[in-house]
């Protein structure tokens, strides 16, 4: 793809945020500026930087992705990834900001009074933020050898350098601003181009977005094969293919069935039915419940509720990020039902990922304005890796400076950056196979397996323990482990065992709770005797000041 | 500093008290409060759970509701793609305006003049 808008519409988003980083640099003294950002920004700023910070390289690419692959099926990702927010505003968001905690391992020792817990906490807090950065980078390395031609190493090594360095330089302070202008240039980014997306699929009358024979190419295209494939074609024909074959299609031909990555036009259009397949309504409600759980436990999102001045601006931040995630996620199904009329290629190789940033040109053609929004697309997607990256970086280090390294000084949180952002770096280089989407997805499973009964159960009940969390953190958490182990390195499996462990939220996350509530009632003698204290602290109106 | 003690806040401060030093009056009072907000925030879940998580399983009991088409939209992908955002965010606006309400509740409990 020959387009000179794109690096350098990359190289200004980089420079940018490592310029509002260096901006912030100034103002970040002490190490509270570090962490926590001193507490002092506005329920605005911090919704918008929440957003910017949460929509990711899985929100930003992956969705449009799974749509134009799936179809309707997996709206539920982006439905529950806003939903994360109401669980979180229901459940947590004001208590924990009351609780004073700067981070979970924090909160575990404030409610439980635990060492041995925190120290549990503090190894899922990293696990599960090296979970999630991992395809952050690989995003970022897939994205710019879509749109530049360059090496998978380069766009994942850039990336990670660029955010280690602005997290250590800049801390949170720095971060906050960043990430707000990078929620709005995402928003933007995508919103823009939709824009001309819509009116071009109008001055081309409309094209059917699931013609009853199945995805045509509107023009002449040719795919080259990089894996051994079967494909069928609409007549009945089955061809495999070797790599490196080149299969030239016409415009009007039909889009050949991939085993394993094209999905008819009927299923594509309407949701699964459960007659005939209960796993697929059992998977959907596991992604349900990983997504509407999962988000309180991302390390990233919670460390930002401690920027909050009190727990009801917690609340409405909270609400505002609601809304603005909310506006984000009606932009993505546009991308992945007109990647069904114009960039079907994507049906063949299965790439689908790519097609945000390959529709622009693709649709509009290859003028100014579609190369100007093919540049646009690109940089809201490298804001997508930067943002989201810098945020679990910071959650990150600021775990493993306090509670690893056992410093609290400036030059321990550098210290703890660099090694927690060259962990995933090495990961990333070396684990290439994965599927983005996938992957985030397992990380919201083990986090709605592991954090979320601890938060809800330690907000809202008295009779939670410290033995009781840890078993249940143990049991579900580490159940969701094995899950994700047993996907990313496993043997392949089918039939019921393959969505078991694909999908596991659906079985942790009632373990989960299970064994948290039953272990601490049986050792209910070890409920903390300041309960009571910590409960007024919790939930009193902060307007009392007690 | 007595200045602060001695305003507008000594009219509650035996409850204050009470609640601070967690005895019984006080704890009570705390109960009732945490009960209140639980009981709102698994209400408006229950709003959710019916409202979203019986869209698999209504779509999968009856199919010919997924064939309906609104303004050349299926019926599934409006729901999904544009309804649910707004609804997520009206249950959010509503709880954060109840829950508020439960905590003026509790202040104007707590700091009612002591008879």
């Amino acid at each position: 793809m020959e387009n000179g808008l794109v690096v350098p519409a990359i190289v200004a988003v980089t420079l940018l945020t490592v310029g509002i980083g260096f901006y912030g640099l100034r103002l970040a003294r002490t190490t509270s500026d570090f962490l926590v950002a001193s507490r002092a920004i506005s329920p605005t700023w911090n919704a918008a930087a929440i957003g910017g910070e949460y929509l990711s390289a899985a929100s930003f690419l992956g969705v449009a992705g799974l749509i134009l692959k799936y179809g309707v099926d997996v709206l539920w990702y982006p439905v529950g990834f806003a939903a994360g927010y109401l669980a979180l505003l229901l459940f947590v968001a004001a208590p924990l900001r009351r609780s004073g905690a700067f981070t979970l391992p924090d909160f575990c020792e404030l409610r439980l009074g635990s060492r041995r817990l925190r120290i549990l906490a503090t190894a899922f807090v990293i696990f599960i933020g090296w979970l999630y950065l991992v395809p952050q980078l690989q995003g970022a390395g897939l994205t710019l050898a879509t749109v530049t031609g360059s090496a998978y190493p380069v766009g994942a090594v850039l990336v990670a350098v660029v955010v280690t360095a602005n997290v250590a330089l800049g801390g949170m302070r720095a971060i906050t601003f960043v990430q707000a202008f990078q929620y709005w240039l995402k928003l933007t980014a995508l919103a823009v181009p939709a824009i001309f997306l819509a009116l071009q699929w109008q001055a081309d009358a409309r094209p059917a977005v699931a013609p009853p024979d199945g995805p045509l190419f509107r023009t002449a295209t040719s795919v080259v094969v990089e894996h051994p494939a079967n494909l069928t074609f609409p007549d009945g024909e089955i061809r495999a293919v070797r790599p490196g074959e080149t299969i030239s299609f016409d415009a009007g031909d039909p889009v050949p069935e991939v085993a394993g990555v094209t999905i008819d036009g009927t299923d594509w259009l309407l949701p699964s039915t459960a007659g005939t397949d209960d796993r697929g309504l059992f998977a959907t409600y596991s992604l349900i419940l990983a997504t509407f759980l999962g988000t309180m436990g991302l390390p990233h999102v919670l460390v930002r509720f401690y920027t909050n001045p009190d727990g009801a601006a917690a609340r409405r931040t909270t609400l505002v990020v609601l809304a603005l995630v909310g506006l984000f996620y009606l932009l993505p199904t546009i991308y992945g039902v007109l990647g069904r009329i114009y960039t079907p290629q994507l049906l063949v190789t299965g790439q689908t990922d790519a097609v945000v940033v390959l529709l622009p040109e693709a649709a509009l053609g290859d003028g100014t304005t579609g190369r100007l929004l093919a540049a646009l697309v690109a940089a809201g997607a490298f804001a997508a890796f930067l943002s989201t990256s810098s945020g679990l970086l910071t959650s990150v280090a600021g775990v493993i400076s306090t509670d690893v390294l056992g410093r609290g000084s400036v030059r321990g949180f550098r210290l703890a950056t660099v090694i927690a952002g060259t962990v995933p770096a090495i990961l990333a280089l070396n684990v290439s196979g994965l599927d983005v989407s996938q992957v985030v997805g397992l990380a919201f499973a083990v986090a709605a397996s592991s954090f979320c009964p601890l938060l809800v159960l330690g907000i809202w009940w008295r009779g939670l323990t410290d033995l009781g969390a840890a078993a249940g953190v143990l049991v579900g958490g580490g159940a969701a482990i094995a899950a994700v182990l047993v996907t990313v390195v496993g043997p392949p499996l089918s039939g019921w065992p393959a969505t078991l462990v694909a999908q596991p939220a659906a079985w942790t996350v009632p373990l989960a709770f299970t064994v948290t509530v039953l272990v601490s009632a049986a050792t209910r003698r070890r409920v903390p005797a300041d309960v009571g204290a910590t409960m007024l602290r919790l939930h009193a109106p902060d307007t009392l000041r007690l | 500093m007595l200045a602060d003690v001695s305003g507008r806040d000594n009219r509650g401060d035996r409850t204050r008290a009470e609640l601070a030093q967690q005895t019984r009056v006080g704890e009570a009072l705390v109960r009732g409060l945490v009960r209140a907000q639980l009981a709102l925030a698994l209400r408006l879940s229950l709003v959710v759970v019916i409202g979203l998580g019986g869209l698999p399983w209504l779509f999968a009991i009856a199919p010919s509701v997924s064939r309906v088409t609104v303004l050349g939209v299926k019926l599934p992908w409006l729901l999904l793609g544009v309804a649910s955002f707004p609804f997520l965010i009206g249950v959010g606006w509503a709880y954060v305006r109840l829950a508020e309400r439960n905590e003026q509740d509790f202040t104007d409990l707590v700091q009612r003049p002591e008879r």
